[in-house]
């Protein structure tokens, strides 16, 4: 006998596998949609050159200014909240005694995290236009680093909540102070986890463009100063789908598929990566 | 016979570490010493966090004050018209553009994210699992431009070849499916889109909120004889219902603020929606679009600064409140 009940629950399971098909399903599509845009436009010239007299026409060139500017930019804005993620998740875990203030610079921390990046962007040129810079590659690495603290220090901050306690008393055991095991206990043992919190960040950095495009500005030129404008990845994308020439718009869905790949390699390295160096932490 | 407790051992270990490394360069004082100071530093650095907060909302509110100056607070947010040139600055469609394209998202989103994180933990074991968690944290990496790549190249023409007329067809007397639209931009497009963004982060916070319902529970209601459902609709979610919520509003905040992906498929025109076929200007795009132009026109650039001041706010209240909620709940069960 077939009761209700049992409709139910087959009907709310097939539901269930709907949604997850949906959701990898959404995933796919995106991946395929950018792929096959992409790949025909791809070529050489588009990751060896930078663009040439034209290029927005349709001429010869390529992105190389945007691969690079996207490069420098992320590696500078993660390292510079790295600067400042290490020790303030280190400081979270380890130090504080009071549970209370840690609360609330995680709290902060979060609220952080949820701010948009069009308005780290708006910050980051107020900021510029009250220190007399104007756009460029030093003002988006500071924006981008703003961004990507809160990314990183919380990232930092759960992988190191999973650190074994033993390990840590027999570091106080042996007569170590709370800053020799942090620094050398804690990093050592924490750095795979550590290393994905900063990749995460560098993820994140790479693929936004509300927020340089205030700050960073854009070029043709392949960067060479702190100070010169700099083109980025995203924007790159969105400026040559926004010119009306068929020919530039392939090369937008190049510049996307160069990008998607980018940030895949980089989740999944920081997968492989991290699993690679877990083999020199202690179990 | 002698056995060795763990932390014995873990002692062990380091002691053969720390001895066999070379001593540490800073020993500038003595390791007391150092260690006081160091935390010192470490709790001044603490205050950054909050700081950069209160100086980011400073910073926006000084930049917009000349226009806040003269014109009250209430006309700019209330008001229709959006001409730059002849000194009229209405923010009420896009915050209305805004908020009608989060909300659609959200409603497009929600139901799919909560069936795929009640099957993660109710339903299946690890295997599923172990392949999930990669393809959402690779969902989650993709860059908005791309999302709005995709967006524009599969969901505007399906809106528009597709979806519009048929529901518009079927459903058009019911305002909010009627389309006058001749194009795929248009509010849907955006919610789509945005959709599928934020679907990572609310599966990701529905399973931890679900997480923390005690097994107990459903076992007690398994040996009553319900199936895995009716646990489910009856044990576990009217436990989580808070926490779920929470999830849904502090999805919502970042979807508020989504900029590239939404700016490139929304149809950025400046009027009060009726329709999910509409097009709409949220706020972040109407920063985004018109940063270049901004310097030119007086007040224009504060006009912007309260445009990112007023998104900044609405993001904060929901954040906020949504983040106290679930450290009230994800802190019960630890």
């Amino acid at each position: 006998m077939i009761k209700r009940r049992h409709v139910e629950e087959a009907f709310f399971k097939c539901l269930m596998i709907l949604s997850v098909v949906l959701v990898v399903g959404s995933l796919g599509f995106i991946l395929l949609t950018v792929i096959i845009k992409g790949l025909p436009a791809l070529n050489l010239a588009m990751v060896t050159q930078s663009p040439k007299g034209g290029y927005y026409l349709g001429k010869e060139g390529g992105i190389l200014n945007a691969i690079l500017g996207s490069l420098y930019l992320a590696m500078g804005g993660t390292f510079l909240a790295l600067i400042f993620s290490l020790p303030l998740a280190l400081y979270l875990q380890a130090y504080s005694r009071r549970a209370g203030w840690a609360d609330i610079v995680r709290l902060s921390l979060d609220v952080l995290w949820g701010i948009p990046s069009i308005v780290y962007g708006a910050f980051g040129f107020t900021l510029m236009l009250a220190l007399g810079l104007r756009a460029s590659l030093l003002g988006g690495i500071i924006t981008l680093g703003f961004l990507e603290l809160p990314i990183m220090t919380r990232a930092m901050d759960e992988v190191i909540r999973m650190m074994p306690h033993e390990m840590e008393q027999a570091a106080f055991a042996v007569g170590a102070t709370r800053l020799e095991t942090a620094l050398r206990v804690v990093t050592r043992q924490m750095l795979p986890g550590l290393l994905t919190a900063v990749l995460l960040a560098f993820g994140r950095g790479i693929g936004d463009a509300a927020s340089v495009l205030f700050t960073a500005g854009y070029t043709d030129r392949i960067p060479t100063s702190l100070f010169r404008p700099v083109a980025s990845l995203p924007l790159a994308v969105f400026f040559q789908l926004g010119t009306p020439f068929p020919e530039v718009q392939k090369r937008a869905y190049a510049s996307a598929l160069i990008l998607t790949v980018i940030v895949l390699v980089i989740s999944l390295g920081s997968r492989w990566v991290a699993s690679r160096l877990s083999r020199y932490t202690i179990r | 016979m002698l056995r060795i407790t763990e932390s014995e051992a873990m002692a062990e270990k380091l002691t053969a570490k720390l001895t066999g490394v070379r001593q540490p360069r800073w020993k500038l004082f003595g390791r007391r010493a150092s260690d006081q100071l160091a935390s010192r530093l470490l709790l001044f650095l603490s205050t950054l966090p909050l700081i950069l907060i209160v100086v980011i909302l400073a910073a926006l509110i000084v930049r917009s004050w000349p226009i806040i100056e003269i014109k009250p607070l209430w006309d700019l947010l209330t008001g229709q018209v959006w001409k730059p040139g002849q000194g009229s600055f209405g923010f009420y469609p896009f915050i209305i553009g805004t908020v009608w394209v989060t909300v659609v998202a959200m409603v497009l989103a929600v139901p799919p994210c909560l069936l795929v994180a009640i099957y993660l933990v109710e339903y299946t074991h690890t295997t599923l699992k172990t392949i999930m968690k990669p393809l959402l944290d690779i969902l989650a990496a993709i860059p908005s431009v791309v999302y709005g790549v995709w967006g524009l190249v599969a969901i505007v023409p399906w809106v528009h070849s597709s979806l519009s007329p048929f529901l518009s067809h079927w459903l058009g007397f019911i305002p909010l499916f009627h389309s006058n639209n001749p194009t795929g931009y248009s509010i849907i497009s955006g919610s789509l889109v945005l959709a599928v963004m934020v679907a990572p982060f609310i599966i990701a916070v529905t399973y931890e909120v679900m997480h923390t319902v005690p097994d107990g529970l459903r076992h007690a209601s398994l040996a009553m004889g319900a199936t895995r459902w009716q646990t489910v609709r009856y044990a576990v979610l009217p436990q989580t219902v808070p926490g779920i919520v929470a999830g849904i509003v502090l999805g919502a905040s970042r979807a508020l603020g989504e900029t590239m992906a939404v700016l490139m498929v929304v149809g950025n025109v400046a009027k009060v929606p009726t329709s999910i076929f509409d097009p709409a200007y949220p706020l972040p795009a109407l920063i985004a679009n018109n940063y270049g132009e901004m310097l030119s026109i007086p007040l224009y650039d504060a006009a912007l600064m309260s445009a990112a001041l007023v998104l900044l706010l609405m993001v904060l209240v929901f954040n906020i409140a949504s983040t106290l909620m679930l450290r009230r709940i994800l802190r019960r069960s630890a």
